[in-house]
């Protein structure tokens, strides 16, 4: 009895964890199931599809090993069964691969659409803003070069206009990641990359680095809240009357090793810019690897973007 | 930094730490305690004979394989650490650096030196007795591969309590990883460690590769090998093909560091990318070295104990081939977060995917084996059932994961975490477990007690998806790996507790693996006559344990794939008794191996604490050990005389008569 | 000698004449595979970085065509003279073995002397393995061959004193003939870096 036990135990397990994954909300009330944004909710749909796709193989191969367990035990067969002299079956064979095939397709496809839909805007025909988001050991500096403010360790946005972040990284690689908001990416000091997110509505979120980077990595959380245009705006307009300035000096501070509390300030040094590393000296390196390349392109169409000028006051 | 420097680091001998002064203290009393027992019982000359120099694959495995249970202890000692720091938010068990420190080895230690020895270990326990050869191609290198790996491991080890621990996690990452970011001698020890079992990794892919290529029983096509040999072949392949990129790899860091080089520093061109690019080049087909050879044992071990042919067994052969190409065209997946562009990511992501095709041949090939099948349930098969579906759960994720949109928000969660714990777990270790249960009675002259094993299985598989199956919901909840604690605001609470129960109860579950072990050891019937599982391949053909030249006379009629229950079912043994014995050609013992990796351990230490002149010491004394290995190749071998081949054989079988 | 005993026409390996000397010389083989993986990613990184100066010197300031030429004509024509003595072997003629192997080494010993005078220029110019990634790359690509070379030259010449003390047996000409497809090998991987440092380098 006791693999038939190990069988029903494990499939119940597995049931119960599809099915806290499928009900979405109910256990798992926060993070990537819970989406509240495009690009969320697309990987959302993704994982959906893909949990289905899976679920198909799980039952049909836990059924099958239950009942193949269940039938031909030892124990249950009479003394004298002798199991068949069998070499395989080539038609059987067939059928177990071109099924996984066929599964493999079905999830290949929405995953190379969805790869490529990832790259643009969630919502072209929206404005959007960019904000550079640069890791240090161990905090989050958020500069909106459109605004010209900075903030450490917290981060508002505008609700229902798609973000551009421009994510970079001082020292160690680290990872932007907001699960409600969508998928993360790498923050690197010698590649700065883009990604875009989006808030459907107004509301609070916790972000995080989530790519190991030191003694106090575990500390690197800071709170995202979406904002209504207008209540985004007089937030911003708060900032540049009443915040500091940020001096050359207290920047470079900033980026020493060591946690900090929530700052805020209503200008950044122009030595602060996220800029494109040079690694060839007098020339310009060529000989990057394809996909920094492709960022570089990236990189290129953004200075022409309008709103770029830091504005100073 | 000059050839002279002899710089202490700032804590040469740590005990800042409640936890390291134990370990100091417990490391001080068992060396004692064995040196002063082994001496007072005058076991030094045994030691050196029997084990320090010999060249017999099934004492260098049983070597292995007590090594990694070793290992298996330390890796899942630091999990149990672990554990408990994340059962309740904010608890202050480890501190962060300590934390860090924790899960850095508990990660490289159970990859390289647990799993890595375990698997070679099982290697050359059954390979050579399972292709019907008296020993592997080249002994001495097989002695030197485990002393090398033991010597990377003991300098892995001994930098938690001298120096201090690599807590750049087990992937070590730069920039982090770089001398700016991590000064110190952890990170060094990573590469030190790696660097030399991985040269002795090397050295057995080509020993195995060549072993079962050129010394296989007259009437062993390769069609005809059993699927462990298959899987050892294919993964020996595997390792020529991919530790030299970790040996390159390595190297270049320790360049950066040691010397200032920059091929992986923010600074001067150079190119923290490339690092992970090189390191999962290395990395990716490494989880496949030790996962295909477990698949290798499930398919023997059902086969055996469903008692029938193994199901499809050219589509097990293809299948593993395929797996072991895509291996080399997938390492993009671990990080397509880091900025590939959507081609890269879309090609990787269907390279990563197809690996489903093939293993799902596997799946149902293993369950048509067992369909009308037979089947009994000790230890080894009941390691090998469990794996099936929760290899199968590790499986399904590992597709989820490959979808590159999907990722982005898997990636370095618990998510993650969870789904190379179940490949790992469910499938190398479950099959680590199901080859030493199963090839236990073949080394020795008796089983594992039944009884234990059982019930150190159950709490085993219970704890195991008690403790893994949570991490999935809290890695979707947004929990990232490598955090050494949590607030109660993120809601993890209720699951981490529960990973941490089911955690203990793998912990007892391995004690009483090792309990089952002692226990047999004192008390579990003895048995020489070798078959005790009714098995269908060569090695069940011969005595238990083998003569240390394992075939008195050589198998002469391999007709399949399963040649001893062919050979049973037609009443005739392996063997053609008529044939007149002749006398064997042995190697002899040889001490170069452990004197080389003594020099190795030398070289290794001062290159840990930059003492640049030590080091080279230590390089200089390994060239010298292989001078004069070569000069004494002469006088290398022996052979076994007939008589005391017939004096074996007469006392095996009045040990045999003694019994009935 | 021991080539008298062999009848005209029949190619004579003494290196393959035992079990143990045809399973080392294939694990060799497949020991020479693991090698080129080994070179291909110091290649890979390499090409990688080559661009990467740093503001540094590059090949092209770098790179002396007379001395790489040099040394080149060196080890290829140190790889001809060692084919003649793994001929010499089979044909069992010691002393020719001696003469054409001790030319090999001796060019193998000068294409070591340039390299080193090579890089002690480089660093006298200020291009060392700090400098930059280009640089760290070069340095590691070409010193690891030179390193090999080095091993190859200390493991003929204890070869070559085996073969005075026992004569040319089926042992010591199966360690000759392995230090020979070694030295090959070396001159192979020295083609890559001709074209892909050197060559490309002067671009």
């Amino acid at each position: 009895m006791l693999p038939l036990r190990n069988g029903a135990w494990k499939w119940l397990a597995v049931a119960g964890m599809m099915m806290a994954i499928l009900s979405g909300c109910e256990p798992v009330k926060m993070g990537v199931l819970n989406p509240k944004g495009p690009v969320a909710q697309k990987q959302y749909d993704l994982i959906i599809w893909s949990v289905v796709l899976m679920s198909v193989i799980l039952i049909v191969v836990f059924v099958l090993f239950v009942v193949i367990l269940v039938r031909f035990r030892a124990s249950k067969l009479s003394k004298d069964y002798e199991p068949p002299d069998v070499e395989g079956n080539t038609f059987l064979e067939i059928v177990w691969t071109a099924i996984p095939v066929l599964i493999v397709v079905a999830l290949a496809v929405p995953t190379v659409t969805s790869t490529f839909d990832l790259e643009k805007s969630p919502s072209p025909n929206k404005k959007p803003i960019t904000i550079e988001a640069t890791s240090a050991q161990w905090k989050w500096i958020f500069k909106y070069p459109e605004q010209g403010i900075e903030t450490v360790n917290y981060l508002k946005i505008p609700a229902n206009v798609p973000v551009r972040f421009k994510l970079s990284s001082h020292d160690a690689m680290n990872s932007f990641w907001i699960p409600e908001l969508g998928g993360q990416e790498y923050t690197m000091a010698d590649m700065p990359m883009f990604l875009w997110l989006e808030a459907d509505k107004p509301g609070k979120f916790i972000g995080r680095g989530n790519n190991f980077s030191g003694r106090d990595f575990a500390k690197m959380e800071f709170t995202v809240e979406a904002k209504k245009q207008s209540d985004f705006d007089s937030w911003v307009d708060h900032v540049k009357k009443t915040a500091p300035k940020q001096s050359e000096k207290e920047y470079k501070a900033l980026l020493k090793p060591g946690t900090v509390d929530l700052k805020t300030y209503s200008s950044y040094p122009k030595s602060a810019e996220v800029k494109e590393p040079n690694h060839g000296g007098m020339e310009h390196g060529g000989m990057d690897m394809d996909h920094s390349k492709m960022k570089h392109e990236d990189m290129e169409g953004m200075e022409d973007m309008p709103g770029m000028d830091h504005d100073k006051n | 930094m000059g050839l002279f420097n002899f710089k202490m680091p700032e804590h040469f001998i740590i005990m800042n730490n409640p936890l390291i002064i134990g370990a100091w203290i417990s490391i001080i009393l068992v060396s004692v305690g064995i040196v002063f027992f082994v001496t007072k019982y005058k076991k030094w000359g045994y030691l050196w004979r029997e084990w320090f120099t010999t060249v017999d694959h099934k004492k260098i495995g049983v070597m292995y394989i007590l090594a990694a249970l070793l290992m298996l202890f330390r890796g899942g000692f630091d999990a149990i650490l672990m554990r408990t720091q994340l059962a309740l938010p904010d608890l202050k068990v480890l501190d962060a650096q300590h934390y860090n420190e924790i899960f850095t080895t508990h990660g490289t230690v159970m990859i390289l030196f647990m799993a890595m020895p375990f698997i070679i270990g099982l290697m050359n326990v059954a390979v050579p007795l399972q292709i019907g050869a008296r020993d592997v191609a080249f002994p001495v290198l097989n002695a030197a591969s485990f002393w090398l790996f033991f010597v990377g491991a003991m300098i892995f080890n001994i930098s938690f309590v001298v120096g201090g621990s690599p807590d750049a996690g087990w992937t070590n990452y730069v920039p982090l990883a770089g001398s700016d970011l991590t000064p110190g001698v952890g990170i060094n020890y990573y590469l030190w460690g790696l660097q030399i079992a991985g040269i002795g990794t090397l050295a057995t892919g080509v020993n195995f590769f060549v072993t079962i290529l050129k010394m296989r029983a007259p009437g062993m096509t390769l069609l005809r090998m059993p699927m462990f040999t298959w899987s050892t072949l294919i993964t020996s392949i595997i390792i020529i093909f991919a530790f030299p990129v970790l040996t390159v790899t390595l190297a270049m860091l320790t360049f950066d560091r040691l010397f200032g080089a920059h091929f992986f520093t923010i600074d001067a061109g150079g190119m923290p990318m490339m690092w992970a690019n090189l390191f999962w080049i290395w990395g990716h087909p490494e989880v496949y070295i030790v996962i295909l050879p477990a698949f290798g044992i499930f398919s023997d071990v059902i086969s055996t104990f469903a008692r029938k042919r193994l199901f499809g067994y050219n589509a097990m052969v293809i299948s593993m081939v395929a797996i072991s190409g895509l291996s080399f065209i997938v390492w993009v997946h671990h990080f397509f977060t880091m900025g590939n562009g959507p081609w890269i990511n879309s090609v990787f992501s269907i390279t990563t995917m197809a690996i489903a095709i093939p293993t799902g041949v596997k799946v149902f090939n293993w369950l048509f084996t067992m369909y009308k099948g037979r089947i009994e349930t000790p230890a080894p098969m009941l390691w090998s059932l469990a794996f099936i579906p929760n290899f199968l759960i590790g499986g399904v994720t590992g597709v989820m994961l490959a979808s590159a949109p999907a990722d982005y928000q898997y990636h370095n969660s618990y998510f993650l975490v969870s789904h190379f714990h179940y490949v790992l777990i469910g499938g190398t270790v479950f099959g680590c477990l199901a080859g030493m249960y199963y090839w236990w009675p073949k080394i020795f002259d008796f089983k594992i007690n039944e009884r234990i094993s059982k019930w150190a299985f159950w709490l085993f598989v219970v704890g195991f998806n008690l403790c893994f199956v949570p991490m999935y919901l809290v890695g979707l909840q947004g929990m990232p790996r490598r955090v050494y604690t949590y607030g109660e605001h993120m809601g993890w609470t209720t699951w981490n507790f529960v990973e941490t129960i089911g955690a203990y109860l793998m912990g007892v579950g391995f004690m009483l693996i090792v309990w089952a072990i002692i226990y047999s050891i004192l008390h579990e019937k003895r048995d020489r006559s070798g078959d005790p599982w009714n098995g269908r391949t060569l090695e069940w053909a011969i005595s238990s344990p083998p003569p240390h030249y394992n075939f008195s006379r050589m198998p002469s009629r391999v007709t399949s794939a399963d040649p001893f229950w062919d050979a049973k079912k037609r009443g005739e043994t392996m063997f053609d008794e008529n044939e007149p014995l002749k006398p064997i050609h042995m190697p002899n013992n040889d001490g170069m191996p452990i004197v080389l990796s003594g020099f190795m351990f030398i070289a290794g230490f001062g290159f840990v604490f930059e003492w640049l002149l030590i080091g080279f010491i230590g390089l200089l004394g390994v060239i010298g050990s292989m001078i004069w290995r070569s000069f004494k190749d002469y006088d290398a071998d022996h052979y076994v005389q007939v008589d005391e081949i017939e004096r074996d054989q007469a006392e095996l079988k009045a040990a045999l008569e003694g019994r009935s | 000698m021991a080539s008298s005993s062999v009848p005209k026409g029949t190619p004579n390996f003494p290196e393959y004449q035992t079990e143990e000397g045809r399973l080392k010389i294939f694990g060799f083989w497949v020991f020479l595979a693991a090698e080129v993986v080994l070179f291909s990613t110091l290649f890979a990184t390499y090409l990688v970085l080559a661009d990467r100066t740093a503001g540094g010197p590059t090949g092209k300031e770098l790179f002396e065509v007379k001395d790489f030429m040099i040394e080149t004509m060196l080890l290829l024509t140190s790889s001809f003279t060692c084919g003649l003595a793994v001929l010499e072997m089979r044909k069992g003629n010691k002393k020719g073995v001696f003469i054409w192997m001790i030319a090999t080494l001796a060019m193998g010993l000068g294409f070591l002397g340039m390299e080193i005078s090579e890089f002690v220029a480089y660093v006298h110019e200020g291009a060392t393995l700090q400098t930059s990634a280009f640089l760290s790359g070069f340095f590691v690509l070409v010193g690891t061959h030179g390193a090999h070379v080095t091993l190859g030259v200390v493991w003929i010449s204890l070869v070559l004193t085996q073969v005075a003390k026992r004569g040319l047996t089926p042992m010591t000409c199966r360690k000759l003939f392995i230090g020979g497809l070694y030295w090959h090998f070396l001159d192979v991987v020295w083609i890559f870096i001709f074209t892909a440092v050197y060559l490309t380098g002067l671009i």
